[in-house]
């Protein structure tokens, strides 16, 4: 097989390889669409920013093989968090492959692999906590015989090193299982790498939230950013405002996301190194909101009488305020997270325009016939009223565009696909930290192989000083609910989100698609074979399909 | 809604009058929520409650078919648990309820074929359904669209309005082709598939069943052909077993399969297992290991593919199959001393075309010998030993043009260019599936009646289990209503929309993972992932 791979100089000057490694790299003409060869990395997705593989194999022995702390290690089994990564690491290393009633009376061979050692090094294993932006989720991993070692600061790098690890284990061709003597040093390009859900256009049952939860952690993905709420439906219940749900869900009892739903959604993100950020969009987005909270939207008008229909958020009355500030002290009791989003996209301002109350309030404050003014004004007081609850806060560009006053610690959200890199240099000009989604809705689908276009976003490709990439922290995939719900959500996803994932994660030269190809190929199969209906990315077959429907 | 569309009968101001009522008093399930929509429907505010412990399927006295009839017995079986989708004991309302069926030919253990009649009258009043139809195919047809028409309330109750439906197929071959070449299929997404169509009345199974990549086809006569060409010889197969399977699955469910063994291009896979059945590629003077379409130069191809369609016909009982014939690249013939003799032995000169219309002329008779039915992709010349094949249409542009042509020459015409559904375009393109006009050419009647369907295509390049129902659904139940229903009744997007906003929930409800086609909700979603 190492005759036909196809393999750029580029990645090989980046991934820095040690050791030995006798691959052929002689055949390194490139083609346009990518070939289908063996990556010298194996199925490794995302490419940890140091590997070395050599080719001694180890065998991996299902009876014998367990997965440890470490004697040194400041975590031990009362880590909850780790306890329940080892045993899911271990059914995905011996999916039913694990022999019951074989004993560990058979003494594992001289070359055999008996253990892996989880060592978290520093004395707070941040064991009971929640991941944050600022986490460190570094790791080393050394497998060589008869242990492996994997150190790590923090849980946080070590659930990242478990998955690195469980991806370096095949099956030779008697179907053993095993895996080569190796060492990673591994840790994150960007902070935040986020896959955003919209859970309001289409509801997604928990099921579906938790699936693709696990699959993130797979992809090395640290953001689940919840777009909870929207026009069409709310379906987050809130203890203050129950109405909110009753009335604004598609259904008050079978499409509602109950407190005791959410923080299982949190808890189970948590225990995967992935932080939950909610997005309660305000003040456009928000039809749902008004069928339960009376007053919140700004009545329309139709010439002189109100049409009955509702706008946005009603800026100029105190009860609004009120609410939000209400609202959001339980948001942020629910929600762990440092940070909330408030969404503040695409207002329509028509519908403020017809209102004469809002003309007159325009009046009243100087704002003239500028709308984009009023929507500062609901903004500011917004964001005055979040900072009380001690959560930082993210936005959508547009909020940043108009000029809004912002916390120093504010992180924008550039999603407009065009002008993407001026935006950046703009945004980062002004001090702010970013995240970019623009080259990533992945909602929007095209015959062939899209990946390759999310694989090839580069984030920092704008003209910048150092100081200004270092505040774009990093980006998220979009699947916007439009057209999406749990019927075709999750091969809609993988493993086209997974291109995003390697890209936020891995070394910025890492961009061979022949490379990426071949690994993105197994990884996908690895998906499949754990469940996740991944879908293909072009003709071809994994050894074991996947067996839902 | 428009009353126009869903009821040619008198009763259209009622009926619209009763909607309203409906609509402000329930909100309830509008009644005519039968995809695709029958030649003749009209239904009243006039309701029966369902009991699922009252509810019985019964042979008419005068039937032909009777209990014991294997095919509409497991009808009923199949219909009672989609008709009460979540049956409840209730011991306190009894309302009996039978569904009478009365069938004229019994063909209980026969395969649907090209000219099976599908038509069945359905009449639900006083306080039964009475099912009539010539065959049971026909019979399948009415039993879907009677489950469609119960529905629920927000209590759980089941309803039935009174509603007089008679029906039959606009056109008679109204298929789906899955490609199990490119991607392996597992069975069950097969079967459920099957089970799909069954919901929106298509009734071919296409099967493309092998191709480049691989040869999932487990032959008995060439077992070799899978052993060597399927991705993986014994997990990545069609056995025989697996076939029957198929086959009887689509049986019961009124739907034919049409296996297509497409050559002489689309063939790598088969060279694997079969040394000497594809040309050799030369660079210059030598063999460059490389090869391409089968090799028309030899006898022996020829007595290979005899042996295989012998098999073939004998394993797949409808009386059409599939040739292919597409997509023949010339470049490895042209390259092939011995091929270039042949051509000039045959006095054929430099016009490969007639290489190949030589290579599918042999091809169909091969399938004449066996007493089948030829159909071959449009890109086969016409020739005069065509005459009683079926064209496929799948080219771009403008098929129209191509369907005239084809017709014209007098031969039929299968339509496939509009429905390539593996394209995923944006997704809420299903009306672009939906405004086919099949027969909108100019052309003799004749010409139309040549015409005898359509079908949708979903190549495997980017499809697989993980994706195929989501990517099918609802979209080809677009197509489906077109290939049934009377164009005039079903003309209108923004009429069909809410219907099949209803139908995709429907399919939910029954396990299809169908995706949706705007914003929306479901009173049950998808409980997978």
């Amino acid at each position: 097989m190492f005759a036909t791979l196809k393999f750029a100089a580029l990645l090989l000057a980046v991934v820095v390889c040690w050791a030995t490694q006798d691959y052929d790299y002689n055949d390194a003409e490139i083609d346009e669409e990518p070939t289908l060869g063996d990556s010298p990395y194996g199925s490794l997705w995302p490419l940890p920013q140091k590997v070395q593989i050599s080719t001694v194999v180890f065998k991996l022995s299902g009876a014998s093989f367990h997965i440890f702390d470490a004697k040194a290690s400041s975590s031990g089994a009362s880590c909850r968090l780790l306890q329940n990564a080892y045993r899911r690491y271990d059914e995905y290393i011996f999916t039913s492959s694990r022999k019951q009633g074989q004993n560990k009376s058979k003494k594992a061979l001289a070359s055999d692999m008996s253990e892996l050692q989880v060592w978290i090094t520093s004395a707070d294993s941040e064991c009971d906590s929640y991941p944050s932006v600022t986490s460190d989720e570094s790791y080393k991993l050394s497998v060589d015989s008869p242990v492996a070692v994997l150190k790590a600061p923090k849980v946080w790098g070590a659930l990242r090193g478990l998955e690195t690890f469980s991806q370096l284990v095949y099956k030779d061709e008697y179907g053993a299982k095993s895996i080569n003597r190796t060492d990673i040093h591994d840790f994150p390009r960007f902070a935040h790498r986020g896959l955003l859900l919209d859970t309001s256009r289409h509801f997604l049952p928990i099921k579906v939230i938790l699936a693709n939860l696990e699959a993130m952690a797979w992809n090395k993905f640290n953001v689940f950013h919840w777009h909870i709420v929207d026009d069409p439906s709310f379906p987050y219940l809130s203890r203050t405002f129950p109405q909110l749900s009753q009335h604004g869900a598609y259904h008050p009892y079978t499409h509602v996301y109950t407190p005791s739903d959410v923080k299982m959604i949190i808890e189970f993100a948590r225990l995967r190194g992935i932080r939950v950020v909610p997005e309660f969009d305000t003040p456009g987005h928000t039809q749902s909101w008004g069928k339960g909270q009376k007053d919140l939207l700004t009545p329309c008008y139709s010439g002189a009488s109100p049409s009955g229909s509702f706008g946005p958020v009603n800026p100029m009355l105190n009860t609004t305020y009120d609410f939000m500030s209400m609202f959001f002290k339980e948001v942020n009791t629910v929600f762990p997270d440092a940070y909330v989003h408030l969404g503040g996209d695409e207002v329509d301002f028509s519908c403020w325009k017809s209102n004469p109350d809002i003309q007159k309030f325009m009046e009243q404050q100087g704002f003239g016939t500028d709308y984009s003014k009023l929507e500062s004004f609901y903004i500011q007081r917004l964001l005055d009223i979040v900072t009380t609850t001690n959560k930082g806060y993210m936005i959508w560009q547009e909020v940043f565009d108009n000029g809004v006053k912002l916390k120093s610690d504010t992180v924008v959200h550039v999603w407009m696909g065009n002008k993407v890199e001026e935006e950046l240099q703009k945004v980062t000009e002004a001090g702010f930290t970013t995240i970019l989604s623009a080259p990533w809705y992945l909602d929007y689908i095209s015959y062939g192989q899209d990946w390759q276009k999310f694989y090839r976003a580069e984030p920092l490709s704008f003209k910048g000083t150092d100081a200004q990439k270092k505040l774009v922290i990093g980006g998220e995939a979009c699947l916007w609910g439009e057209y999406v719900d749990a019927t075709n959500l999750t091969p809609r996803l993988w493993p086209r989100a997974s291109a995003v994932g390697e890209r936020l994660w891995s070394d910025r030269d890492v961009r061979d698609l022949n490379d990426a190809y071949s690994r993105l190929a197994k990884h996908r199969c690895r998906m499949v074979q754990r469940g996740i209906p991944a879908e293909p990315l072009f003709t071809g077959y994994c050894a074991h399909e996947y067996k839902g429907v | 809604m428009e009353e126009k569309t869903i009821s040619n009968s008198r009763r259209c101001y009622k009926q619209w009058l009763c909607f309203m009522v409906l609509f402000m008093s329930f909100s309830v399930i509008y009644v005519d929520a039968v995809w695709p929509m029958p030649q003749m429907i009209s239904s009243s505010m006039a309701r029966y409650t369902l009991n699922p412990r009252e509810f019985i399927f019964q042979y008419s006295s005068g039937s032909s078919a009777q209990p014991g009839c294997s095919l509409l017995d497991s009808a009923f079986e199949r219909y009672f648990p989609l008709i009460f989708t979540d049956y409840r004991h209730n011991e306190w309302f009894r309302f009996p309820f039978t569904v009478v069926v009365h069938v004229e030919r019994a063909e209980c253990e026969g395969y649907p074929d090209a000219d099976s009649s599908e038509s069945y009258k359905l009449s639900v009043c006083s306080g039964q359904a009475a099912l009539r139809a010539e065959t049971v195919w026909g019979a399948l047809r009415g039993l879907e669209s009677f489950s469609q028409l119960v529905y629920q309330d927000d209590f759980g109750e089941y309803f039935v309005n009174e509603t007089e439906i008679e029906d039959f197929p606009r056109f008679q071959f109204r298929g789906i082709l899955l490609d199990t070449s490119r991607h392996y299929l597992p069975l069950h997404a097969i079967l459920k598939t099957l089970d799909a169509m069954s919901y929106n009345k298509f009734n071919v199974f296409h099967w493309h069943i092998v191709d480049d990549p691989s040869f999932p086809y487990q032959s008995s006569t060439f077992p070799d052909l899978s052993s060597k060409g399927a991705f993986h010889p014994s997990t990545h197969v069609y056995t025989q077993i697996d076939v029957k399977r198929v086959i009887a699955h689509a049986r019961l469910r009124g739907i034919r399969v049409l296996a297509e063994f497409d050559s002489p291009g689309h063939t790598q896979s088969w060279g694997k297992g079969q040394p000497g059945l594809l040309t050799p590629c030369y660079k210059g003077t030598v063999p460059s290991g490389t090869f391409g379409p089968v090799n028309p130069a030899n006898s022996s191809s020829y007595k290979f593919m005899t042996h295989l369609f012998k098999e073939v016909t004998s394993v797949f009982p409808d009386s059409y199959v599939h040739l292919g014939g597409d997509e023949v690249d010339f470049t490895c013939w042209k390259s092939n001393p011995d091929v270039r003799g042949f051509m000039l032995k045959m006095g054929f000169g430099t016009d490969y075309t007639k290489l190949e219309s030589y290579y599918m002329e042999n091809m169909v008779n091969i399938t004449k010998g066996l007493n089948k039915t030829a159909i071959v992709w449009q890109d086969v010349s016409c020739g005069p030993y065509l005459s009683l094949s079926v064209v496929e249409v799948w080219k771009g542009g403008c098929y129209l043009c191509e369907v005239r042509r084809v017709t014209k020459a007098g031969l039929r015409v299968v339509l496939a260019s509009p429905w390539y559904l593996d394209q995923p375009g944006p997704t809420h393109d299903w009306a672009r599936y939906y405004t086919v006009w099949p027969l909108a050419f100019k052309g003799t009647e004749q010409q139309k009646k040549l015409v005898i369907g359509g079908e949708v295509c979903m190549w495997g390049e980017y499809v697989d289990a993980t994706n195929l129902s989501p990517r099918l659904w609802p979209r080809a139940s677009a197509a489906g209503e077109r290939l049934w229903s009377d164009e005039k009744m079903t003309s209108s997007v923004i009429d069909a929309f809410p219907r099949l906003v209803d139908f995709r929930c429907r399919l939910l409800r029954r396990g299809i993972q169908a995706e949706p086609l705007f914003v929306g909700h479901c009173r049950h979603e998808y409980q997978g992932i």
